[in-house]
């Protein structure tokens, strides 16, 4: 019934720790401007706008899409503001494909972004409330009990982390828009970073980034006429779950895995780690590659790090695993699900440039949020479905 | 365009402060309500969407503890708008449409009584040029209601009149806040509290949530004798710089209301989500309102304004005249951001 739909335009901005040469509003005009020039697009083209970022005490404004709406050519049109914690990038993205696949639009323009520098996240994510124990821990103390239980279940050598983080920081180096460069990284280097939240060290830790994704996407009808590649959106899925109960498993929610198994039967998928050529998932600290690529169902329980440990989510392994960098090398939150999801994209168009996997034709676009509770994950293809 | 209709409707008291329970406690009764009118089930529902704003409850993803209240186990397909509930009800009306979903839970929550509101709300004003000035929301709407005045569009006796006329209607409603017999003359004598704008041309500050449940075709028809179907639904942004607007008008409400298909003549019933007085006249212009239809009988949003759930409830108090035959066509409005900014008009209709 749906409406099929394509990426057709992808903007986005350099990656920095403080983009200080622009405001919020020429942050996201940056990325929207870019996409428009890959979708040979006018501002005029767009039939409605999806704005997406992470909490909005990451800036310090009250719903910020309110006064940015008019600089991404919003202004009297359709406008939604999309958040769900970490995955909200991929939730945009959903969100704006449903805009189209739903024959409301015939063409719109999302735009994910975080501009950290103008705040700090760790404060914004640590707020104390009356009457609530306060873990006051941010995203890495939350986590790494996750990836202890992890460690504990699956008897991963205790280095695996260690190899994803080297792994996405060599990946980074082709990729020109990339946050975090390391020339000089290696095994070593990481092993003796820092031990921020044991077992996660600080460069197997994701960076505070600013930088804005954006998207153009379109019907059928008008893709199919163009005459330069376009990226087919075959399934989106999307599963939360919540926070804290008896019994949750929270090193493997089951909301990851109903996730995964209805994004596969959408898309026709029954192997996914042989008929997905290449993924882009939301990887904050290093060892949630291994995690997930359980929690996708791309390999057995308790056999993720393997791929890791044998090279099969490197570059030039059977499955690569976030070529650009990943969330390892940039990490505008609000932005970052939307940057997998479009990077997913750039692959099957065949224009990630340095880090474009040789014949990719489909590829998975992944985020998750909040405490390992929210998934939103999507697969494109070079081919219609 | 499938048909979809609204078949399902709570919401809690609006507030002006709910001293013992936080946003989520406030949220439990008003989903649980939801599922005994209903019948329906968490794990019924096809998907799911919500509207809050983290700035009301002071702290980041305070919409995350909103999934204990649904009970989403097993887990579900879910997603959140920074945004009034009305706007969640339109991502899950389009999730319908593509043929995600048959059925869809949309719900709303605020406790703007947690911090100084009209404070915060100068959170949401441009950060470079407006921001630090820390114009209050009252002072901004006065500024546009102080434009209205000296254009001569509106008079100090037009907005008191509809705060009559809604805290009139507001009598027969338990969950307003705001409600009794007012005079334009009694009005007119309070003292101003950011001139030109009196405590009674104000919306009050009230805590409160509302939930809707939207079906498809058949699954409506069962759910609900006489469904209120969605005949148009469509928003529109404008910038929000106060000095590149028309501020005498609504040119979104306008262009919404048009698209949607709200002709004003057909309708029995309008319910308003304008916070000033000044603003609902101005809303009532831009549906083209005349003395056909029924304005605000709930008491809209001047007779309670749970913030992210007041707009959401809107589209709900209209249904509910439309399920029980006292409207055939109805349409409601949601708004968000300074002086009208962004607004949202939605037709309702029972056949």
């Amino acid at each position: 019934m749906a409406v099929l739909t394509a990426v057709v335009g992808i903007g986005q901005t350099k990656y920095e720790a403080k983009r200080l040469d622009v405001s919020m509003a020429g942050l996201i005009r940056e990325a929207a401007e870019r996409a428009l020039a890959d979708a040979d697009c006018s501002w005029r083209d767009i039939d409605a706008v999806i704005i997406g970022k992470a909490p909005d005490l990451f800036e310090g404004v009250m719903m910020p899409e309110l006064f940015l709406n008019d600089a991404i050519g919003g202004a009297y049109k359709p406008m939604l503001r999309v958040h769900t914690a970490g995955s909200v990038g991929g939730s945009t993205g959903i969100v704006a494909a449903s805009m189209v696949q739903s024959g409301i639009h015939d063409r719109v323009l999302c735009v994910a972004f975080e501009k950290q520098s103008e705040s700090n996240a760790t404060w914004a994510l640590s707020i104390s409330l009356p009457f609530s124990l306060a873990t006051v821990a941010g995203a890495g103390g939350y986590f790494a009990p996750l990836v202890r239980g992890y460690i504990r279940r699956s008897g991963a050598p205790e280095d695996t982390g260690i190899r994803v983080a080297v792994k996405d920081r060599q990946n980074a180096l082709r990729n020109p828009l990339a946050h975090l460069k390391l020339p000089d990284i290696s095994f070593e280097m990481v092993a003796n970073s820092p031990m921020l939240w044991d077992p996660i060290r600080y460069l197997e830790t994701c960076p505070s980034s600013d930088g804005a994704c954006a998207m153009v996407m379109e019907k059928e009808s008008l893709a199919s006429r163009r005459s330069g590649k376009v990226a087919w959106i075959h399934a989106t899925e999307m599963r939360s779950e919540p926070t804290m109960f008896s019994g949750r498993d929270q090193v493997m929610p089951r909301a990851t895995l109903d996730n995964a198994a209805a994004l596969y039967k959408k898309a026709g998928i029954t192997n996914p780690r042989q008929e997905l050529d290449c993924a882009e998932i939301y990887v904050p600290f290093s060892w949630f590659e291994p995690m997930w690529m359980e929690g996708m169902l791309i390999t057995e329980r308790n056999q993720g790090w393997k791929m890791t440990y044998e090279g099969a989510t490197a570059f030039d392994g059977d499955f690569p695993v976030n070529m650009s960098g990943g969330v390892l090398s940039s990490n505008p939150i609000g932005a970052s699900g939307l940057i997998r999801f479009a990077e997913a994209a750039r692959q099957v168009r065949g224009m990630a440039d340095q880090h474009q996997v040789d014949g990719a034709r489909k590829a998975l676009g992944h985020a998750y949020g909040g405490g390992s509770q929210y998934f939103s994950t999507w697969i494109v293809g070079a081919q219609k479905p | 365009m499938r048909e979809v209709a609204v078949v399902g409707f709570t919401q809690s008291p609006s507030l002006r402060r709910e001293p013992n329970r936080n946003e989520i406690e406030i949220l439990i009764p008003v989903i649980d309500e939801l599922r005994k009118q209903t019948g329906l089930e968490s794990k019924d529902f096809d998907f799911i969407c919500s509207g809050s704003s983290d700035y009301l409850a002071g702290q980041s993803f305070a919409f995350v503890s909103g999934l204990d209240a649904v009970g989403a186990w097993p887990p579900v397909c879910e997603s959140h708008v920074e945004m009034d509930g009305a706007w969640a009800l339109y991502e899950a009306w389009v999730k319908i449409q593509m043929g995600y979903a048959d059925t869809a839970l949309v719900y709303g929550f605020g406790k703007p009584s947690m911090g100084d509101l009209p404070i915060t709300m100068a959170l949401q004003l441009d950060p470079y040029v407006m921001m630090p000035l820390w114009p209050d929301a009252i002072s901004v709407a006065g500024l546009q209601a102080r434009l209205c005045l000296d254009a001569g569009v509106l008079s100090a006796e037009d907005m008191a009149a509809a705060a009559v006329r809604d805290r009139g209607n507001a009598k027969s409603n338990p969950y307003a806040q705001v409600k009794g017999d007012f005079s334009v003359k009694g009005i007119l004598a309070e003292p101003f509290l950011v001139d030109p704008l009196r405590r009674s041309d104000c919306a009050p500050i009230s805590d409160g949530a509302s939930a809707i449940v939207l079906a498809a075709g058949d699954r409506a028809r069962k759910l609900r004798e006489r469904p209120a179907w969605i005949r148009g639904i469509e928003h529109v942004c404008e910038p929000m710089d106060l000095g590149v607007r028309d501020l005498l008008r609504s040119r979104s409400t306008e262009i919404a209301a048009k698209k949607a298909g709200a002709l004003a003549d057909k309708l029995d019933v309008a319910e308003l989500s304008a916070p000033f007085t000044h603003q609902e006249i101005l809303v009532e212009r831009a549906l083209g309102l005349g003395p056909k239809t029924k304005v605000n009988p709930s008491g809209g949003a001047l007779a309670g304004n749970p913030l992210m759930a007041v707009g959401l409830a809107r589209i709900g108090e209209c249904a509910s005249r439309v399920w029980s035959g006292e409207a055939d066509r109805a349409v409601a409005h949601a708004t968000s951001g300074p002086c009208l900014q962004q607004n949202l008009v939605c037709v309702l209709e029972g056949n």
